[in-house]
Parts: structure tokens; C-alpha cells; sequence
């Protein structure tokens, strides 16, 4: 059996295992448990790929299975991972694992509430190991649709309207990338031989240049959605401010790097030629973004508004990054999409244990939160350092490398939209503070707050296995973005001939 | 030789900072000073060592050269653009690392004193053990990239020591304005590094700093307005010197950072930290003086302003801190003229020399100054020279230290703030007159405004003290005895022969021409702050009202910070954010919603003739077949 099967086996007998459970005590145990198995097995599985690269295996992909599924449209089970999937797995395994732990004290249909969760969780896994178009889209369906009724049901404030807003917006996208797959995959056989999904066998036989031109706005847009390109990120604000912290760690976290994922691997690498030619319209798309994110930053008042527009102009660096197609800024892309995944997850849930305490989410009603819960502060502050780019913290690394890569690019163009880009450094730096300042420093405002709890066991195991990670990165990144940059010359090649 | 010891000088700093970061509040505060202390003792002791080592088996005649005691690679952006973490030790970072553990020593034995019993200890030297750990990575950097994050961790760490009591707003703010400034001048340092990495290949100094290497042998490409890009590299990369340098109009931030204990201030914001943007200067100094001296003018020009703006606002000032911010604001000014009037090689790099000269004798007495000042302040509680005076009788150790620093500052011989200020004198002198005149005047200010302090927080007036002064402990006047000691013997270093702009050593001559007059204008202006200050009167206020309108303007900072807030709260936040916010929400979102609604709308429209009734129906139906039957027939 192909081992990348029991990452989507694991969650699945994890959820049968919480259906069976007699009491709420046991459906968290039970989904502890299970993470914590993903999140080993994902380790195990980093060092079989390790191992496999070190005997002189140098397939693009491995762990390759094919199973032929529906033989009319020849649509195929197809695994198999790179260095890039590789990392998108060990991302989703620390969310989630942490994620659940965060979620320890959903006292409302704990059992449903678990296994929507880990639903979610198995969309995402196996949207990262498919190689068959077909596949990955129905995996990324799986992750949609739980995220709807864990918004809709366990969510807060005008829940249902953000639900509905937010699954409608990301519905959206999903047509628009139906007509894209469609579009690929009636032009998949352009040079002769049957129809396909397989992605890699579209990527050998190539799509005729009109078809790309035309299926891949479809595509990119498709997946940008959901990634929360300007202007179609305002699904972000209202759905996570809305959604409960598990969810708003998985969906900022992890189901946002589809998007980015997707953009690459399908749209870009798939359609090189008009990636090419329309390249320029993104790229001062996602330059908007990502300053236009960081501004509007600056005058929300919600915790959750202050890390949704923090999320679009972090995830348009990832865009924007990929987007100029040489190895080192993608290298820096999909570094950010680990980085910012890990940080804005570590946010949400700090936000998540915050608004536990205090019943509220507005700054300016708190002030001085790091004296009386100093533990969920200090961490506040890790993360906001590692969103503002610190050193010895992963946001630095991969925005350093972003912006040292799209240097490479020699135009004015592109130069001046790196220098615009880079800029977002110093805003960044504005709100996050603004934030700290407001938040957690300055005296105890409200006498209330004298009496609050500091984090419990479980929400101290969720934070600082994020921070680990993030530190991790930030201190030792060179073998991330080894891993991470092995795949890129194969792909890129095929991108820039 | 091996000096692969001083990987240990970079590593306690960073263990010491865990171990009291994790433990925090389980160790007992007196342990974790101690532990703090004990290690960078060690680590000064390392430094001297490797500074033992390296002057003492080198030659200074065929000059001192450069060693890299170990480099790791970190991360690799292309084959060529990769980031190492290592440690280079040639005769200018050894001699940062000599000042900067002398001065944190003093500093940390310092606070066992002045912070015993503060809440947040253990932080405290948390945070001093990280900004030793930054500080010490920036210097021994071996390529600009690596600076660059310890630049960036400084920062943080600076943020942090001055943010240290949280609970008081304005210690807040001051931390974030000082982030945020410092932040603003490191997108310049960044857009340098990439414009300046790319054209030549490289982040490593040694490649980019050697004379005969391809960044400064080779002529510099396409001009941009008139100047080359390197040049404007540069000056990119100057922005963020200035930045943390606080070189006008960047500034704003180190008058506010005061907002932090004394003894941060004296370490930071005296001594080590603020001299920074010279010391990124002074790496890259070939670079400026070769390829880049429209670069190395404007430098020139930005430090001696930056000098005599700072020294005007100094005169005014009330907060015994703030005069001091001012003075090192002025101080560093000068550093940077030396730097801007200097040449490459031998006695042409006399600026050069001047200038890291003044930065050695300048961090012992400016910190001298800042724990003298945390000692008084420590007594009276309050910053203020308006409830100080007559101390002298209080404090005869710190009085006394005091005014050595006060006399060394000045300039007076045999000093060491005379031998380095005069060289620098002596080369304004020789490359441009007006900016020695500028510089020349900005001593006799110098002086009167350091004169001013002392008189005012040791004679004048004595006011009525709510309990008697007492001189402080001696964990804190240790310090200030040790660097009393090294700022009257630091002048006598032969920095001519150790640190020069090409390792070599060469002669320098004493300029009566320059030396006398120098003298001189301190003189005066020690004499007229003794008329004004020393003895209670009405001069002073009535100087200040005759010319009232310099006065207030330089009271009030030349409204600078004013102009930075219509900027920030007027412009980013109002006109900038606000819009963008109401934008994404009544625009971008609105949009979103009309297509959600307009749906909504189209299908109560459309639902109507899905009713289920069948007589309606039946009339659709009906009228359905005569419009066709009528159709047809017409036809």
C-alpha cells in the first residue's frame, strides 16, 4: 500500500473512532491521539523522503501510486509527493495537531464539532498528495464544505451570514476552477493519446497556447480566491471573525496555501506560456495586496479584521512571489506560505484564548493584558515579531528571500513593484505594534481582568509547538528551503522554456 | 592563529539570554544578575584576549589583516547570494568588541545596583544578555546580510530595554516610535543591500570592501540623476546607518528612548547601539570613498547639521536625560563628518581613524555620563535639573566622575575626548573649512551645555530634598570609578597605529593651529555657563527671553516630532488607512454583497412564476398558445 494513503486513513479512522466515543472527554482524547499520530506519521514520512533522496532517487515525485478510478473519463486515484507537498503535509499536520488541542474545551456537539474538523483536515491532506486534477478538486470540496457548518454552527457573531458569504465566495472560485480543470483537461491531449487529469502528463505533453490563454485566468483566479487576491479577499475578514479558533488556524493556516498551491502547481506550471504573457496584470494585482492588506491593517479595531488583512498581505506576498518565476523568490513563496501559515495560525489562536477570557475582541476595551496573563502575551508578542519579520523567526526568512529573489528580476517593472512590496516591512511594523502597544502593554484597563487565567496545559501545547516551528525555521531555514527549492529547477524549467 | 574561541563570545550572550528568558521568574533575581554578569565578564575577557591576540601578533607597519574565525552557512537565496553566519575579526571589529563588552559589563554590574528590586529582574538582564548577544553579531559580521539581522535583532532588542516598564504608556510609545523609525531607515539599509548585492554578486564584506575586488575596481554602471548606482546604493544603505545613528531627520526616536531605565540608555543609546550607523559606515568605507563619495559628502553634510542641531536643542533642555540624548545625537554627528571628510589609505584616512577614535573614547565618557546621571536620578528621583542642585555634598564619587566626563566631553587636554575630537578638527580642516568652523563652534557649545548640566545638578541651588541625597551603592559607583579611569587614559591608545581605513599604520602631527583654538572655544564656553549656571541668577532666564523665539523653537525640538505626527496620525492613518479600510468595506465588499443580493433579488423576481399554482399555470400556458397562434397567423 502507497504509505501517503494512511494520511488520509489516519483521520478517517480518527473520525469513525470520535463517532464511537461515549462521552466528550473521549472524542477529545481520541482526536488528540489521532493527531498526534498524523503528526508523527508526517515525520516519518519526511525522513522515508529523505532517505529516498540520499539512495540517489531523483524522481520528481515519489511515492508514486496509480489507481484508475472512472475509466470513461480516465480519471485517476494519483499519489505522490515532492519536497513541496512534503512541506505542506508536515504544515497541515502542526495546525491541525494544534488545532485540536486549542479546541479542547468546545463544550457544544464536541463529537461533530471534531469530526468536522478533522474532515476539514483530510481535504486538505489529500488535496496536497493528489496528482490527478480530478482528485484534487474533489479533496479540496471535502475541505470547503465542513468549513460552512463549523462557521455556520459552532462560529460567533452574524455567523450565518459570514458562512454563507464565505462558502459562497470560495464556491465561486471552485466554478471558475471547474471551468479551468475542464478547460485542461478537454485540451490534454492536444499531441494525440486520451484525455487526462494526470498532472504530470498534461505537464509533458503541454496545452496548445490558446487554450492556455484562455483556461488559465480561470484557474489562477480560481485558486487566487481562495489564496485572497485583491479584490476577492473579503470572504477573509467576515469569515474569520465569525469562525471558531480551530477553524480560522485550519482555513488561515492551511486551506488558504491551497490557493497558493494550486496557483503554482496547476495554473502556472500547467499554462507557462500565458502565465507568462499575464503575469504582469497579478503581479500589480498582488502588489496591491500586499500593501493594501498591511494598510487596511491599520485601522481595524477586531483582532481577527487586524490578522485577516494582515493574512491578504502576507498570502499576496506568496502570490506575488511566485509570480516572478525565478527559483530563489518561489523558494521565498512557498517558504512564506509555510511561515505565514504557522504564524497566523499561532495568532488565531492566541486571538481564540484572548477573546475565552475576555469576551471581546475589540482592542481598545483591553489594555495590559501582559500582566495579568503574561503567558498568552508573551506569545502575542512572538507571533507579532514573526509577522513584522524578525530575525531568528520564519516570516524573515521567507521575506528576505522573496524580496532578494524578485530583485533578480532586472526590469523597471519588476523592480519597482519589489521596492513597493518591500515597503509593507515598515507597515507591518505599524500594526503590529499598534497592536502590542494597545493590547498588551500600558496599564490593566478593565479591573475585571485582574481575575483572568493564564493559558492551561492544552492551550500552552497548542501555542508552543506553533512557536517551536516558527522558531525553527527562523533559526535553522536552510534545510526547508533545501527541501522546498529541490522540486523548483525541474518545475521552473519547464515554466521559463 | 586560532581564534576560534570567539564563537563563545557570540554564544553566552545567547545562552545566557535562554536560560533567563525560560526560567524568568524561578530564578531568584539576585541569581539571575549574577548569572548575567558572570557571563559577560567571561566574554569581556575573551575579547581582550582575542584583542590581545590580534594586535599583539600582527604588524602594524605591513598592516593588520583580516581573519574569519569561523562561518557557517545559513541560508542560500542563489549560488553566489548566499548568507553565512560567521565571525570576521580585523582591527575594526575587534575594537567594537572591545567597547562594547567593556561598556555592558559596566552596565550589567551597574544594574545590580540601580535596579535591585524592580519587577522584571530577571527580564532585565534577559534583555541585556539578547542586546549584548545582537550587538556582538553585528560587528563580527562577515557579510552585510548577517548585519543586517543582527541590525534587525538590535532593533528589537533596543525596543524591548526601552519598552521594559510596559505599564507606563509613555514608555510604550517611546519603544514603538522607536521601532518604527528605526524600522522606516532599515527598508533603506534593505533596498541597499538588494540594489547593491545584485550588481556585484555578493553579500561578503571581503569581496565587497577590497580594493582591488570587482565592486570598486570596476567602473560604476548606468547613472540614475546624475549619480551611479552604486552610489545610490550607498545611500540607501547610509539611510539605515542614519537610522539607528539617529542622524537628523531621523532622530526623533533617541530623545524619547530615554523612556527606558538609565542604564539601558548609557549601554544603547550611548555607547553601543547608536553608533551603529558609523560602524556600518566604516565597514563598507572603501566602497564610499572609492566608488561612492557623493555618498561620503552627503554623509559629511547630514553629521555636522545633525551636530549643531542637536547641540542648540541641548542647551534648552530640562530632562538631565534628554541633554544627554542630545549631546550623543551632536557626538555621532561629529563621528560621521570624520568619516564624510576622510580619504582611503594612509594619512588621507585620517577622518577615518578620527572618527572610530572618538567612537571608543566617546562610549566610555557618554556612558560615564548616563550612569552618573542614573546615580543622581537614582537619589533624587526625578529627571529634571529643576529639583537638583548642590549634590556635590551628597555624592562626592558620582560628582566627581561626573565632572571628569564633563571636562572629557569638553575637550580639554590631556583628556581623551581632546585627542580624538582634534584629529577629527584636524580633518574638517584639511578637506573643508566651513564644516570645520561648524564643528569648531559645536565644541564651544559643547561644552557650555555640559557645563550647564553640571553646574546645575552640583552647585546652584540646593532644593529643599524630601530625604537627604545619599551617595549610591558601590555596585554602581564601581562603574562609574572604572570608566572615570578609562575616559581620562582612552586618549592615549595609539589608534593611528591600530585602527586606520587600510590597517596600515601612519603618523599623525599635533595642529596647534587646530588643538589651540579648540581649547579655547571650550573655555568660553565652560566660562559662560559658569556665569549663568553655577550660582542661582537671573541671567538665564533673562537670555532665554531675549531671544525667545530660538529659544522656544529649540524648547520644543524645532517642532520636528510634530511635523512626524501630522505625517503618521495626519496623513498614513487618516488619509491612507482610514480610506482604504471604509474602501475594502463599502467598495471591494459591497460589490460582493450587490452580486449576493442582486441574486437574492432576481430570484424573488423569477420565483414568482414558480408559485405552484395550477390555474396560473394554466393561463401562462393558454396565453402561451394564442401569442403563437396569433404569431403564425400574421405571418
Amino acid at each position: 500500500m502507497n504509505p501517503l494513503l494512511l494520511l488520509i486513513l489516519i483521520p478517517a479512522l480518527t473520525m469513525a473512532g470520535i463517532m464511537l466515543a461515549g462521552d466528550v472527554k473521549q472524542a477529545r482524547v481520541i482526536s488528540a491521539v489521532g493527531m498526534s499520530a498524523q503528526l508523527l506519521f508526517s515525520f516519518v514520512l519526511l525522513y522515508w523522503f529523505y532517505q529516498l533522496r540520499q539512495s540517489g532517487n531523483t524522481d520528481e515525485m515519489v511515492f508514486v501510486s496509480t489507481t484508475v478510478w472512472y475509466p470513461s473519463l480516465n480519471i485517476q486515484l494519483k499519489f505522490g509527493i515532492d519536497g513541496i507537498s512534503m512541506s505542506m503535509i508536515m504544515l497541515t499536520s502542526i495546525v491541525t495537531f494544534a488545532g485540536v488541542f486549542v479546541s479542547w474545551q468546545v463544550e457544544y456537539l464536541t463529537k461533530e464539532f471534531f469530526i468536522s474538523l478533522i474532515l476539514l483536515a483530510t481535504g486538505v491532506f489529500g488535496f496536497f498528495i493528489s496528482l490527478d486534477l480530478f482528485t484534487m478538486f474533489l479533496f479540496y470540496e471535502v475541505a470547503v464544505i465542513p468549513m460552512y457548518l463549523l462557521i455556520g454552527i459552532w462560529g460567533s457573531g452574524p455567523k450565518e451570514y459570514s458562512a454563507m458569504k464565505l462558502t459562497l465566495m470560495l464556491m465561486g472560485g471552485s466554478a471558475l476552477l471547474l471551468v479551468g480543470l475542464l478547460g485542461i483537461y478537454f485540451n490534454s491531449a492536444a499531441n494525440g493519446g486520451p484525455l487526462t487529469f494526470d498532472l504530470m502528463q498534461i505537464a509533458k505533453n503541454g496545452l496548445p497556447r490558446e487554450a492556455q490563454m484562455f483556461f488559465f485566468p480561470f484557474t489562477f483566479i480560481g485558486f487566487g480566491i481562495l489564496g485572497a487576491l485583491f479584490p476577492f479577499h473579503t470572504w477573509s475578514p467576515d469569515g474569520h471573525a465569525s469562525a471558531p479558533t480551530a477553524v480560522s488556524m485550519l482555513h488561515a493556516g492551511v486551506l488558504m496555501k491551497l490557493g497558493g498551491y494550486g496557483c503554482f502547481r496547476v495554473a502556472m506550471y500547467l499554462m507557462p506560456e500565458a502565465a507568462h504573457a499575464m503575469a504582469w496584470f497579478f503581479i500589480i494585482l498582488t502588489t496591491v495586496s500586499v500593501v493594501y492588506g498591511a494598510f487596511g491593517a491599520i485601522w481595524q479595531k477586531d483582532l481577527k479584521y487586524i490578522n485577516a488583512y494582515s493574512s491578504v498581505s502576507h498570502c499576496g506576498l506568496v502570490l506575488f512571489a511566485l509570480l516572478m518565476m525565478n527559483e530563489t523568490a518561489t523558494t521565498g513563496a512557498l517558504l512564506q506560505m509555510i511561515s505565514h501559515g504557522l504564524m497566523t495560525a499561532l495568532f488565531f489562536a492566541l486571538i481564540g484564548m484572548i477573546y475565552g477570557r475576555t469576551h471581546t475582541r475589540m482592542i481598545d476595551e483591553m489594555g495590559g493584558l501582559m500582566k495579568v496573563i503574561p503567558f498568552v502575551s508573551v506569545l502575542y508578542v512572538f507571533a507579532g515579531l514573526a509577522s513584522l519579520g524578525l530575525p531568528g523567526l520564519s516570516g524573515f526568512v521567507a521575506e528576505m528571500t522573496i524580496f532578494v529573489g524578485s530583485f533578480q528580476n532586472v526590469d523597471t517593472f519588476h523592480r519597482v513593484a519589489t521596492i513597493v512590496a518591500c515597503s509593507s516591512i515598515v507597515i507591518t511594523a505599524v500594526y503590529i505594534l499598534r497592536v502590542v502597544g494597545i493590547l498588551l502593554l500600558g496599564p490593566v484597563r478593565n479591573n475585571h481582568y485582574l481575575e483572568l487565567k493564564d493559558a492551561m496545559w492544552f492551550e500552552k501545547l497548542g501555542g508552543v509547538t506553533l512557536l517551536v516551528s516558527i522558531m525553527i525555521i527562523g533559526i535553522a531555514p536552510l534545510w526547508l528551503s533545501n527541501l522546498l527549492r529541490e522540486p523548483l529547477a525541474a518545475m521552473l524549467n519547464q515554466l521559463t522554456n | 592563529m586560532d581564534f576560534s574561541f570567539t564563537i563563545l563570545i557570540l554564544a553566552l550572550p545567547l545562552f545566557s539570554f535562554a536560560l533567563l528568558g525560560l526560567t524568568s521568574k524561578s530564578l531568584k533575581a539576585d541569581l539571575a544578575g549574577y548569572a548575567g554578569t558572570t557571563s559577560l565578564l567571561v566574554i569581556t575577557v575573551l575579547s581582550y584576549l582575542a584583542a590581545w591576540r590580534y594586535f599583539g601578533g600582527g604588524d602594524a607597519e605591513a598592516g593588520f589583516g583580516t581573519t574569519i574565525a569561523m562561518n557557517y552557512l545559513w541560508l542560500n537565496f542563489t549560488d553566489t547570494l548566499q548568507i553565512h553566519i560567521g565571525i570576521l575579526l580585523d582591527s575594526l571589529s575587534i575594537m567594537m568588541l572591545v567597547v562594547i563588552t567593556t561598556v555592558s559589563l559596566m552596565v550589567h554590574i551597574y544594574s545590580l545596583g540601580y535596579m535591585k528590586g524592580e519587577k522584571g529582574f530577571q527580564r532585565y538582564y534577559a534583555f541585556l544578555s539578547l542586546f549584548t548577544f545582537s550587538m556582538l553579531g553585528l560587528v563580527v559580521a562577515t557579510n552585510i546580510f548577517q548585519m543586517y539581522i543582527f541590525w534587525e535583532l538590535v532593533g528589537v532588542s533596543s525596543y524591548l530595554l526601552i519598552g521594559f516598564y510596559y505599564e507606563r504608556p509613555s514608555a510604550v510609545a517611546a519603544s514603538k516610535k522607536a521601532f518604527i523609525v528605526t524600522r522606516f531607515a532599515d527598508l533603506g539599509f534593505l533596498i541597499g543591500i538588494l540594489m547593491l548585492s545584485f550588481s556585484t554578486g555578493t553579500f561578503d564584506f571581503d569581496a565587497l570592501t577590497s580594493p582591488t575586488g570587482p565592486v570598486i575596481s570596476q567602473p560604476a554602471g548606468s547613472l540614475f540623476m546624475g549619480l551611479s548606482v552604486t552610489t545610490w546604493a550607498m545611500l540607501f544603505i547610509f539611510m539605515g546607518g542614519a537610522g539607528k545613528s539617529a542622524m537628523f531627520p531621523l532622530h526623533i526616536w533617541l530623545p524619547d528612548a530615554m523612556e527606558g531605565p538609565t542604564p539601558v540608555s548609557a549601554l544603547i543609546h550611548a555607547a553601543t547601539m547608536v553608533v551603529a550607523g558609523v560602524y556600518l559606515v566604516a565597514r563598507l568605507f572603501p566602497i564610499y570613498a572609492m566608488s561612492a563619495p557623493e555618498a561620503l559628502d552627503v554623509i559629511s553634510y547630514i553629521g555636522s547639521f545633525t551636530s549643531l542641531f542637536a547641540a542648540v536643542i541641548a542647551c534648552t533642555q530640562l530632562d538631565i536625560k534628554r541633554v544627554l540624548a542630545y549631546s550623543t545625537l551632536s557626538q555621532i554627528g561629529y563621528m560621521m563628518v570624520a568619516l564624510g571628510v576622510s580619504g582611503y589609505g594612509g594619512e588621507a584616512g585620517l577622518g577615518y581613524m578620527a572618527s572610530l577614535f572618538h567612537l571608543f573614547t566617546h562610549a566610555f565618557f557618554k556612558a560615564l555620563l548616563f550612569l552618573g546621571a542614573g546615580s543622581v536620578i537614582h537619589a533624587v528621583h526625578s529627571n529634571m535639573m529643576t529639583d537638583m542642585g548642590g549634590l556635590r555634598k551628597y555624592m562626592p564619587v558620582t560628582h566627581v566622575t561626573f565632572l571628569i566626563a564633563c571636562l572629557t566631553i569638553a575637550g580639554l587636554p590631556p583628556l581623551s575626548g581632546f585627542f580624538s575630537k582634534d584629529e577629527i578638527l584636524v580633518a574638517a580642516f584639511e578637506h573643508n573649512k566651513i564644516i570645520f568652523a561648524v564643528q569648531w563652534l559645536v565644541a564651544g557649545i559643547t561644552a557650555f551645555y555640559m557645563f550647564r548640566l553640571y553646574f546645575n545638578i552640583f552647585w546652584n541651588r540646593t532644593p529643599e530634598y524630601h530625604h537627604a541625597p545619599h551617595e549610591s551603592p558601590v555596585t554602581m559607583t564601581l562603574p562609574l570609578s572604572f570608566l572615570a579611569v578609562a575616559s581620562v587614559f582612552a586618549g592615549f591608545v595609539p589608534f593611528h597605529e591600530l585602527v586606520t581605513s587600510d590597517g596600515k599604520a601612519f603618523e599623525t602631527s599635533f595642529h596647534v593651529l587646530v588643538a589651540l583654538p579648540s581649547i579655547a572655544v571650550a573655555l568660553v564656553g565652560i566660562g559662560l555657563a559658569y556665569i549663568m549656571y553655577f550660582k542661582q541668577n537671573e541671567r538665564p532666564t533673562k537670555l532665554a527671553a531675549s531671544i525667545s523665539g530660538i529659544y522656544t523653537a529649540a524648547f520644543h525640538k524645532f517642532y520636528i516630532d510634530e511635523i512626524y505626527i501630522f505625517i503618521t496620525k495626519g496623513i498614513i492613518f487618516q488619509f491612507i488607512s482610514r480610506p482604504v479600510a471604509w474602501f475594502d468595506r463599502h467598495i471591494v465588499d459591497g460589490t460582493m454583497n450587490l452580486i449576493g443580493n442582486t441574486t437574492v433579488a432576481a430570484s424573488v423576481v423569477i420565483r414568482r412564476l414558480q408559485s405552484g399554482k395550477v390555474q396560473l399555470y394554466i393561463w401562462f400556458f393558454a396565453s402561451g398558445v394564442l401569442l403563437l397562434t396569433l404569431y403564425m397567423l400574421l405571418q
